[in-house]
């Protein structure tokens, strides 16, 4: 039935629309088109397995149709079969996801697939991250009311994507949001611009009965925000509990879970600080108590840290630790003024940062009870406690100077820490302390055509030791790069595993078209080249991508 | 589902004609983000008072995106002088990065009108893959150029393309 369905029902869409966009002017199509594949080579020194595929390719298309206030789409993906690094779950095509919405008056409805987020995302964050695998997208129906000007309620209620599934769990939420300065006609002309939020969600998944303990079938979460703005001063801050919530991830402890997020910045022309700080105690929360991984994450726990690009700075990046973590972040941004001593003829932009995450204090319940035993409340823990283990730290500065009409130079110095125990799970694993300097320097030879070089260099004496990396790129604008690159583990204690990583890079825009070809060996991390950045697995091969948009 | 690609490529020239005929007026998706204030905006009600506009796609990680706003921003007094044009630089950061973009944006001096889409839904109606993503947009709000990526000298194709819809001339060729 099914077979004969999906043409048919494709056939009737396409004649539909055929005829709608002759009748209702202003109907369009419009979607994109992502390919990425790879050609597998076997590369046991930098362990690049075998591929018995030989060949993979993860590829996917949106179309989405609008007409005035109503929109429908769909999208089909293809992973044959799903290329190193992502998950095997995603073998096959189909098209999971559709929908279809409309606006009316102060009413917006959407049925089937969609992507959203409550304040911060601390209770509820569907989202997509091709380049991660991540799509926990919700299929059901969520509704937006603005009743009055400055005030939005959003409701949902539906089942997460578990690849080519859904989670076990429903998934209801609402949201309020409050712009009192639009709400209340006394407070238009204030200057101080006021926020107020405040979200509910709940997940509803059967109790266990083979299980020993008792396990509540509705978990729900509530969390309150404000942003208040004055001229150059903004501050944000939400707090998040949610009641208690055994699973696999916590080790089926019953203690509630809370999160704090809080930012304040201060800018104005030429310079701006921030500050930020957040707060992390058990706060896994997925639509499926027994899935671990990426998948089916309700909450969503961002870092607070940089996150960088030049590939020695991001050799080793934090990840937030939804068990528990503490934290803080500070960074400034100032230029020094064009034509001063400072700044030179064209300015000097400087941005300096500082973060650190520990883990939060784990305390035994009683004198009799392990941490964490399962069935137990886990353990206690003072709200504004350091504990005594640090996850991260990372001081960083980055200088970007335009030294003349045709050369131009960005500096990065990095002091990283980072407990690859905790924060990539391999118990036993050192503190790695690592020192980054990074070179970038543009020549423009003429109008068009560029020389990049990036020189980076790592120095530590955990993991694997010292590297060095150098790039060279060359851009012919708006349409070609070329690019070469070596990243070279010199300083690997195991003198016999100082490998090289080589990769060539050729690709070629036009418009919103772009096709690239990559072949040598890739070292996991995130890339970015000629343009784009994107995250990938260790492998050796002929990398191909593809995107498009129309 | 070899039938239902099959009927997706039957499908689609279709569709295709219905959508260039329908091509000019385009128009911005209809969807919500913020502006530096925490106010909400609806995408459609981008304008600038019917001269060109550019919407750029970015993100505080994306080292080619700050390098193009950069790049921009040396020429953006004199783009606006000649031309009129109006940049908004939309930031997909997400709630990791989202309250960087403000300090970040003055501390660099950018005068764009700078815009949040933290979950990616209006980069999502706009069929965006990779960032940088920029769009050209007419004196009515129709998209009539875009690209993806940015390297040196890129600007220059970007503010003739400008000049050219000034002009009234069609950027077919592109």
């Amino acid at each position: 039935m099914k077979k004969i369905y999906f043409p048919l029902s494709w056939l009737l869409l396409a004649a539909c629309l055929q005829v709608s966009a002759q009748q209702l002017p202003g109907g369009q199509i419009h979607g994109n088109f992502e390919l990425n594949a790879q050609y597998y080579t076997e590369d046991s020194a930098i362990n690049a397995p075998e591929v018995n595929e030989q060949f993979m390719m993860n590829a996917y298309t949106n179309l989405i149709y609008t007409n005035g206030n109503f929109s429908a789409g769909v999208r089909y993906e293809a992973y044959l079969n799903p290329m190193l690094g992502f998950d095997k779950e995603y073998e096959g095509n189909g098209i999971p996801y559709r929908f279809a919405s409309y606006r009316q008056g102060e009413f917006e409805i959407t049925v089937g697939n969609f992507y959203d987020q409550f304040g911060n995302g601390l209770i509820f964050r569907a989202y997509e991250e091709k380049t991660l695998g991540i799509d926990n997208s919700i299929d059901g129906v969520r509704v937006k009311f603005e009743p009055w000007k400055g005030i939005v309620f959003k409701g949902l209620v539906g089942n997460q994507r578990y690849y080519w599934n859904k989670g076990d769990g429903i998934i209801r939420g609402v949201d309020a949001e409050f712009h009192l300065n639009d709400a209340f006609p006394k407070m238009e002309n204030w200057k101080t611009k006021i926020t107020l939020g405040g979200s509910a969600v709940s997940r509803f998944q059967k109790d266990d009965p083979t299980f020993k303990y008792k396990l509540p079938e509705n978990v729900a979460a509530m969390a309150g925000r404000l942003e208040v703005v004055r001229g150059a001063f903004h501050v944000n801050g939400e707090y998040a509990y949610k009641m208690n919530d055994p699973s696999v991830l916590n080790n089926y402890i019953y203690k509630p879970g809370e999160a704090l997020f809080l930012t304040g910045s201060y800018s104005r022309k030429g310079l701006g600080i921030i500050l930020a700080g957040k707060r992390i105690d058990n706060m896994h929360f997925r639509s499926d108590r027994n899935v671990t991984g990426n998948p089916l994450t309700i909450s969503y726990l961002p870092s607070l840290t940089r996150q960088h690009t030049y590939a020695l700075a991001a050799f080793y990046p934090y990840s937030t630790q939804p068990k528990g973590e503490i934290g803080y972040f500070a960074e400034i941004d100032y230029i020094f003024r064009k034509n001063t001593a400072l700044g030179g003829k064209y300015g000097t932009q400087v941005s300096a940062s500082y973060s650190r995450v520990n883990a939060i204090e784990f305390k035994a319940i009683d004198e009799t009870t392990a941490l964490f035993k399962r069935g137990t409340l886990g353990y206690r823990s003072d709200f504004f406690k350091f504990g005594d283990e640090v996850y991260f730290s990372d001081f960083n500065i980055e200088i970007t100077r335009k030294i003349s009409k045709s050369w131009k130079l960005i500096l990065n110095y990095l002091n990283l820490a980072y407990n690859q125990d905790v924060i990539e799970g391999h118990p036993g694993s050192p503190m790695v302390y690592a020192n980054i300097g990074i070179a970038d320097l543009t020549y423009k030879i003429t109008e068009k055509h560029a020389l990049r070089a990036e020189l980076q260099q790592m120095l530590t004496r955990q993991d694997k030791g010292e590297w060095v990396q150098l790039l060279l790129e060359y851009t012919i604008a708006p349409r070609w790069f070329i690019s070469v690159m070596d990243q070279y583990n010199y300083g690997n204690e195991q003198s016999d595993q100082r490998y090289h990583y080589y990769l060539g890079s050729l690709g070629y825009t036009k418009g919103p078209n772009r096709i690239s070809l990559a072949w040598g060996r890739q070292r996991e991390g995130i890339l970015c080249v000629g343009g784009v950045c994107r995250a990938v697995p260790a492998s050796n091969g002929l990398q191909i991508s593809i995107t498009s948009t129309f | 589902m070899k039938n239902f690609i099959l009927t997706i490529i039957l499908g689609l020239p279709l569709l295709l004609p219905a959508q260039e005929d329908q091509h000019k007026a385009a128009g911005l998706p209809s969807v919500t983000i913020k502006n530096l204030n925490g106010e909400n905006i609806n995408t459609a009600t981008l304008s600038n008072k019917g001269k060109p506009m550019i919407i750029s796609f970015w993100a505080l990680w994306c080292k080619p995106c700050i390098k193009e706003l950069t790049t921009i921003a040396d020429v953006y007094d004199e783009w606006v002088e000649e031309t009129g044009v109006k940049l908004f630089a939309v930031s997909i950061d997400d709630a990791r990065s989202s309250a960087r973009v403000k300090p970040m944006v003055e501390g660099k001096g950018w005068e764009y009108e700078v815009l949040l889409d933290p979950n990616g839904d209006f980069k999502r109606a706009m069929n965006i893959t990779v960032i940088p993503h920029t769009f050209l947009l007419d004196g009515n709000g129709n998209v009539v150029w875009q690209h993806a990526s940015f390297s040196e000298g890129s600007e220059l194709e970007l503010i003739e393309l400008v000049r050219k819809l000034n002009r009234g001339e069609s950027l077919d060729a592109h």
